[in-house]
């Protein structure tokens, strides 16, 4: 979109940040003219005569994560790009909201650099499109499409947004409050194809086809072409290279109950090369790829690694001057298009104790980091400030610098200008600008009395307790027991297996049963693996590595109690089906499940598959009685209408759905059913159907092609209810584990560590983290597995220096602090006959509850000590205040 | 990054025949996240990534949802 010289480097926080030669612009490599850059370049870097090598490695295990190619050419043009400039594709718009874009985050057409008004998605461009043979769903470009919308919205709240679809595939966790959000700020959804795009002067028409059969045309100023994951362009190559099987889309060949290996020994795949997928779900197979491996290869664990060391720590005293130094980042422009980075840095520079004050255009590249590392040197720096953006993503890179330059990590300061200011102040730039020299003024106040905190570590028991026996915990039992270690599988039930039992068999044709057999087995012949059935965790202690469990089992009248000692816990508890009381459930004898027709499809009744079935998607999920969309539920309308088709080819499936979300190759299957004469009837939320009771039971629904009311009596009415989580909030309360709104477990980030709970040494899989398929909860679990030996393999684990320290001079013993601590991370002591109060720092999280409770303020937080709030809060104040 | 960063750099010397070696095809963040997994599990790891810098296409993207991190 913009000029690139053949010289470059692709992003300022590119790894690393070399500069490269493009092959195919360079004219020297090309028609073997020019080379001026040889002796231009003063560190003489270029070398024209290097050849490419090879070089052969051997090694025990390969993963290919390839990735995903690009959609061609040819079938984007048929949606007019290349005929009119603002016809652009989802990943080119991306790059123009973004600040390091072709017009640094402006939105503006290419055709005359006008901002657009009015802005058309057409979804589903290359996915979903057998015209050029991709059958399958990509599964993400909805959710892109709408975090596009919103962005481009929130640039310009007067440019109206069209959204073209077919379903709107929002199955991820909490994805589908997205897209409430987009509707809410006014991004309107049309459910069409567009059957026609056109030059229309500047602008673009569109020509759509709805439901109802009306033919509508209306020009855009711009279009953007929500484009799917295809294959990557060299997946035969690896194929061939590598030695394993493509499956018909040129995806990578695996198998449902083993999603991560190919079908060549040894190699394992991860990605969108798997199969279409975001961020979370690649990054949840790559810790599970990591599992595997980790498993295949435990004899060799250790033997080549070489462990990082850092240069030996600067001592910084009381009596040591002060000596601050302040960056502030441009972060592009996502804080200096709005912020005065220029005269926050200058007043900075003004402040006591401030040698240094400078301006980077983005702190956090890897050239910064040297930067940094160079200016600690340069002027004796003894306190960072680093004035950019959110701590929670950027604050362990910046401290791992320091400790590069021999300065303690709690001598780091971050100051939030980006989200603080530039973000919610976009409209104001001198506030912004005023706002964000008070904060660095304030960060500045109390980076003066940071002290350097010690770094605990404390021994791990090498051992783990899994909550759960059904399909994700054993996973996650089998696979940390293979990497070596002892596990405690915990199940409530009598038997192993929970709703892997119920599951008759799955889209793809394979058999739930047989892979529980095969995990039970697995499960007995493993020996590190101890089973406790009909049990559950009583009490919890402790903290990361450290932890010490009850577990109490059997009935209550024989209740026998155990206590474990282990070093993490996967918490696996998963979910069940959600009854809802909407529909008729449990009056009506002809309203059914899913679950209950599947079962009934299994056996051998003979009216098992009658002559007509209506289906009533989302009965409990997205909006009925769940705020969430149950991600499985359309897979399994579409099986057993598949299987009632096998049984009784006769009979009248209807699908009654919001949105079909058959994604990824789940595709083929709802085509098939499509052609096998399943009827799939949409509905709209304000238009659910009904069951309604008189002589008969009918449903009665909105036809959108007759556009009236239908009513009609089936055999069966089977409602998707969804899925609800199992015993979160006990266990939430008992491990102090954060769950969503819909009380499924949080995980600590979503889309970099989404296997992780806030409480160290605590994981989550499967249905307890969220509704998924079986082939999700294998990997989910094997991801779980693999962070959760982490510390295991480590043999120890750090704990963050930023704990309560109680001063036992003022301590009157009270205990308040112990009482009010949700960790318990405070004990009590007996000093001299006295009560005293002692903070166990591996249990404390820092969340200062203790602190703010102390009436004799005998608490201090490491890192948020009294002095420096108040000097913080003095600061504000404009009060300055030298050490 | 810094660890898959770290476990790289002696990928330029000529060794062939380190133990507990395990080779990544791809830098995207499927790539690196593995790598890193690896590291942290014990084991040593060549990234291989056929552009001039790793990141893959989440590099390209401008904020992620549903928390407006920048993807970098």
């Amino acid at each position: 979109m913009d000029i690139t010289r053949p010289i470059h480097i692709d992003y300022a926080q590119a790894v690393p940040a070399t500069y490269y030669i493009d092959p195919d612009a360079c004219l020297f490599l090309k028609h073997e003219t020019c080379q001026i850059c040889v002796p231009v370049c003063q560190s003489k870097a270029i070398d024209f005569s290097q050849k490419a090598e090879e070089k052969i490695y051997n090694v025990g295990a390969v993963i290919v994560s390839p990735g995903f190619g690009k959609i061609s050419e040819e079938v984007l043009k048929q949606y007019g790009y290349g005929q009119h400039p603002d016809v652009v594709t989802s990943i080119e718009f991306e790059r123009m909201t973004n600040a390091s874009g072709p017009f640094q985050g402006e939105l503006k057409c290419f055709n005359d650099g006008r901002h657009p008004k009015n802005l058309a998605f057409i979804q589903c461009v290359g996915s979903r499109d057998i015209g050029c043979d991709n059958g399958y769903c990509s599964g993400v470009c909805c959710m892109y499409a709408i975090k596009e919308a919103i962005v481009a919205k929130e640039h310009d709240p007067e440019c109206e947004i069209t959204i073209f679809y077919m379903d709107i595939r929002t199955q991820g966790k909490d994805f589908d409050q997205a897209k409430i959000k987009a509707e809410n700020m006014g991004i309107k959804f049309v459910r069409a194809k567009v059957a026609d795009v056109m030059n229309w002067g500047k602008q673009i028409k569109l020509t759509y086809s709805t439901m109802d059969g009306t033919h509508s045309f209306e020009p855009f100023d711009m279009v953007v072409l929500a484009v799917g994951l295809e294959s990557p362009k060299d997946a035969k190559t690896i194929a061939d290279i590598a030695g394993f099987e493509l499956n018909q889309y040129d995806f990578c060949r695996t198998e449902e109950f083993d999603p991560l290996q190919t079908s060549k020994e040894g190699v394992f795949v991860v990605g969108a090369f798997q199969g279409p997928k975001d961020i979370p779900e690649s990054v949840t197979q790559s810790s599970a790829a990591a599992s595997l491996v980790s498993s295949l290869m435990k004899s060799k664990r250790g033997e080549g690694v070489i462990l990082k060391e850092y240069p030996t720590e600067i001592p910084v005293g009381d009596d040591d001057e002060v000596r601050i130094g302040v960056f502030v980042c441009h972060c592009g422009i996502n804080i200096s298009s709005v912020v005065d980075v220029a005269s926050v840095a200058k007043e900075a520079g003004k402040l006591g104790n401030v040698v240094y004050a400078t301006e980077s255009l983005y702190s956090c590249s890897q050239d910064a980091q040297e930067v940094l590392k160079e200016r600690i040197k340069e002027h004796r720096l003894n306190r960072i400030v680093m004035t950019a953006c959110s701590p929670r993503t950027h604050e362990p890179l910046f401290q791992e610098t320091l400790k590069d330059a021999g300065l303690n990590r709690s001598l780091f300061e971050m100051v939030n200008i980006r989200d603080h200011c530039s973000w919610v102040h976009a409209q104001e730039p001198e506030a912004a600008t005023a706002k964000s020299i008070d904060l660095v003024r304030m960060g500045v106040a109390k980076s003066r009395h940071n002290k350097p905190l010690l770094e605990q570590t404390v021994p791990v028991t090498k051992t783990a307790l899994v909550l759960g026996g059904g399909l994700a915990g054993m996973t996650t039992a089998l696979s940390i027991a293979d990497q070596g270690y002892p596990v405690h599988l915990i199940e409530r039930g009598a038997t192993l297996g929970g709703n892997l039992a119920n599951i008759k068999t799955t889209l793809r044709g394979e058999s739930p049963a047989k892979l529980l057999k095969t995990l039970t087995a697995q499960i007995k012949k493993q020996k590190l693996v101890s089973v406790y059935l009909n049990s559950e965790l009583e009490t919890v202690s402790g903290f990361v590595g450290n932890f010490t469990s009850v577990i109490a089992s059997g009935k209550t009248k024989k209740k026998k109690e155990v206590t474990i000692d282990h070093g993490v816990i996967v918490l696996a508890t998963g979910g069940k089906e959600h009854r809802t009381k909407k529909f008729k459930l449990g009056t009506v004898k002809k309203v059914i499940t899913q679950l209950e027709l599947e079962a009934k499809l299994a056996g051998t009744g003979k009216n098992r598959a009658p002559d007509s079935v209506v289906m009533i998607q989302c009965a409990g999920s997205r909006g009925a009685d769940l705020g969430y969309c149950s991600k499985v539920c359309c897979n399994q309308a579409v099986k057993n209408a598949l299987k009632i088709k096998e049984i009784n080819p006769e009979s009248q499936v209807i699908v009654l759905y919001r949105d079909i979300r058959t994604y990824g190759f789940a595709e083929d299957q709802y085509k098939e059913a499509r052609e096998k004469g399943v009827i799939f009837v949409p509905y709209k939320f304000a238009k659910k159907p009904k069951v309604l009771s008189g002589k008969t039971d009918v449903v009665e629904y909105f036809d959108p092609i007759l556009q009236e009311q239908v009513t009609i009596n089936p055999k069966l009415i089977v409602l998707s209810v969804g899925i609800v989580p199992e015993g979160t909030e006990t266990l939430s309360k008992l491990l102090k584990a954060p769950v969503t709104a819909d009380e499924f477990f949080l995980e600590a980030h979503v889309k970099l560590r989404p296997v992780e709970l806030a409480v160290e040494g605590v994981y989550v899989c499967g249905l307890a983290h969220g509704p998924k398929p079986i082939d999700e909860t294998i990997v989910q679990a094997q991801a779980a597995a693999a962070k959760a030996s982490m510390p295991l393999v480590k043999g120890s684990a750090k704990v963050a220096p930023t704990v309560s320290v109680i001063d036992k001079e003022t301590c009157i013993g009270c205990g308040i602090c112990v009482s009010m601590c949700p960790y318990n991370a405070i004990k009590m002591l007996k000093i001299d006959k006295k009560r005293k109060a002692e903070t166990v720092p591996a249990s404390c999280k820092g969340c200062g509850i203790c602190a703010s409770r102390c009436p004799t303020f005998a608490i201090d937080m490491g890192g948020f000590t009294q002095d420096q709030v108040m000097a913080q809060i003095k600061a504000f104040g404009n009060i300055e205040e030298v050490v | 990054m810094g660890k898959a960063q770290n476990a790289c750099a002696g990928s330029k010397s000529s060794e062939e025949n380190r133990a507990g070696s395990v080779m990544v095809v791809g830098g995207g963040v499927a790539g690196i996240q593995t790598a890193m997994d690896l590291t942290d599990l014990g084991f040593y790891v060549y990234l291989v990534e056929k552009g001039p810098a790793i990141g893959g296409a989440m590099a390209q993207l401008d904020k992620t949802f549903p928390t407006n991190d920048c993807s970098l």
